[in-house]
């Protein structure tokens, strides 16, 4: 093919190369996100993304929050599964204070947590199914993903950007309520997830959509810092629960599934089998919820109980300092991993004694390994892309932070 | 050969006998100070030596410690090992005023994205990157936002003081 000289970008390239736009706003809920992609004919030569626009400064801000204020913060970066996140900010604190929690409050978490994630793999295979067409497993989906929202409601009050537990522990113990809404959650949730497996994992159209559509090689995958069920999808087994087990996750029993071509059927399948055995974690987390306080005895960093404030001296003063934050913080650097529905959601934080951090660094897994987008969808057609891309869970909250 | 922070520590002494500036453990793990001009062979030999094995970069970032004369930019990078379960931190310190540090790009490509963010946020200069940009803010931005001379909001609010919200910040950092 000959080149003309004097133009130097592709676009001109015998008029054969198109650009095309996929972006910032896509149908089908993906997020704030841009790709601009040169295309020959149906195929994707290159990809260039484009991110930031949901860019909220969390890192900034958190230099500037008390320790107990950057929980909502830490709400916004995945949104879809928010407990996580708070749980994993939690943690990361704790380790920093050296706070050990009762094991009650280790297995509250663990089953919020759980729930955080069969919620966030509900909303990326559902998605997958709307982009290759089947809208009805999204709708069926969500009902269910309303009543994850009912059981958060019940422990925190909200439903997406849940604040949920606290620096200690968790803020009250399951009501009543809870324990109904949970109960009822176990016992149908199972039957309609397997309806909505049955319309997708064995559908011929399904399987051919997305069998081969944005394959990632292991070795490539951990070159890019994939983790997650991405890098579960191409074949390593690494999951943070098991490497380094936080909050009793080392009491319970459940497999780690991995793929074998790291495509974007691979990815369904795995997600998928992960609320299985997220389910498997929760019944054995709430079956063996032990007696218990539902945080530990820090009063410098967890709120007393609101009568005593009113009543007793000494309440008072550490009701003030709390939410004041006068409380000393040790001087240190510590780095904690989670693994978030999307994979190990780290913090690295640094703290030099002041009430706020001195610096904060979120390693979001979706910003890291978006990276290898264009490298997985070199070459593949636009609707392989749209899959590859809905197939990573790429939260625009997370990419950007 | 089951590595530990101990025998993590001696082989890299053993290799880079006056490479490790300093090293502590805090809350367990090994964290090591070396120089920029030696951190890409560190790390090469980190990731390609059969005992040590750190085959995946969890993280890459930077501080800004603008008290410390001559040492105000801190790249800090998180390695991990999945054979032998290790966690390892290394970081450089180099001037503000010549914020220039070798790209991990070759290493891991995962280093790519992380290196435009720390440019993007402070200003590190990581030589040798394909495509160092801004990522995450407007391409048109002049400075450095995460440096620590630049506040968070533009300072001309005045009905809320964040002292009543304890939201002042730390002792030896002037938020006025």
């Amino acid at each position: 093919m000959q080149v003309q000289s004097y133009f130097s970008s592709l676009d001109n390239l015998d008029g054969e190369l198109a650009t095309l736009n996929l972006g910032p706003t896509h149908p089908a809920t993906h997020g704030i996100f841009q790709n601009v992609l040169k295309m020959d004919g149906e195929r994707i030569v290159s990809a260039e993304p484009t991110i930031g626009y949901i860019h909220r400064a969390f890192e900034k801000l958190a230099e500037r929050r008390p320790y107990n204020q950057i929980a909502p913060i830490t709400d916004r970066l995945n949104y879809c599964s928010s407990p996580i996140n708070n749980m994993g900010w939690h943690m990361t604190v704790e380790k920093l204070i050296g706070c050990e929690l009762p094991k009650r409050a280790q297995y509250m978490r663990v089953i919020i947590m759980e729930l955080a994630r069969i919620a966030d793999h509900l909303v990326c295979n559902a998605v997958i199914g709307v982009d290759t067409g089947a809208l009805t497993g999204f709708t069926y989906m969500f009902q269910e993903r309303e009543r994850i929202y009912e059981i958060y409601e019940e422990v925190c009050g909200a439903r997406l950007t849940t604040n949920i537990g606290r620096i200690g522990g968790m803020e009250r113990d399951f009501s009543p309520e809870f324990h109904e809404k949970l109960q009822k959650f176990l016992k149908d949730f199972p039957a309609k997830f397997e309806e909505f497996n049955s319309l997708l994992e064995r559908n011929r159209i399904f399987m051919d959509r997305t069998i081969g559509a944005g394959p990632i090689a292991p070795d490539r995958a951990l070159a890019y810092g994939f983790t997650g069920p991405n890098l579960r999808a191409a074949g390593v087994d690494y999951d943070v629960r098991v490497m380094e087990p936080y909050s009793s996750y080392d009491d319970f029993e459940f497999d780690i599934p991995i793929g074998k071509e790291g495509d974007t059927y691979d990815r369904f399948v795995v997600r998928q089998e992960e609320i299985r055995q997220s389910l498997r974690i929760i019944r054995q987390a709430y079956e063996n919820l032990p007696q218990g306080k539902c945080h530990a005895d820090v009063p410098a960093f967890y709120l007393p109980e609101k009568p005593d404030v009113y009543t007793k001296m000494e309440a008072l003063i550490y009701h003030f300092k709390v939410v004041m934050q006068e409380t000393p913080i040790p001087v240190g650097e510590v780095y904690h991993a989670v693994e978030g529905g999307n994979g190990e959601l780290g913090f690295y934080l640094v703290s030099d004694g002041g009430r706020t951090p001195y610096r904060l660094h979120f390693r979001r897994p979706c910003f890291i390994y978006y990276q290898a987008y264009p490298e997985m969808v070199k070459g593949s057609m636009l609707s392989d892309a749209i899959l590859t891309m809905s197939s990573m869970n790429v939260i625009a909250g997370e990419l950007d932070a | 050969m089951n590595l530990d922070n101990g025998t993590l520590l001696a082989a890299i002494e053993r290799q880079f006998p006056t490479a490790i500036l300093s090293h502590s453990e805090p809350h367990g793990m090994l964290t090591i100070e070396t120089s920029r001009e030696k951190i890409v062979e560190m790390l090469r030999f980190l990731k390609e030596d059969s005992e040590t094995d750190m085959n995946f970069l969890t993280s890459l970032c930077a501080v800004h410690y603008p008290k410390q004369e001559d040492r105000e930019m801190c790249v800090v990078y998180h390695l991990h090992s999945f054979r032998q379960n290790l966690r390892l931190r290394v970081k450089i310190f180099f001037p503000v005023n010549d914020p220039n540090t070798p790209t991990m790009t070759t290493l891991w490509p995962a280093a790519n994205w992380m290196e435009r963010q720390e440019y993007d946020f402070f200003g590190v200069q990581f030589t040798g990157h394909p495509d160092l940009r801004r990522i995450l803010n407007v391409d048109d931005m002049e400075v450095f936002p995460m440096r620590k001379e630049y506040r968070l909001e533009d300072g001309t609010r005045t009905d809320k003081d964040d002292r009543f919200f304890g939201r002042d910040g730390h002792e030896g950092i002037e938020f006025d």
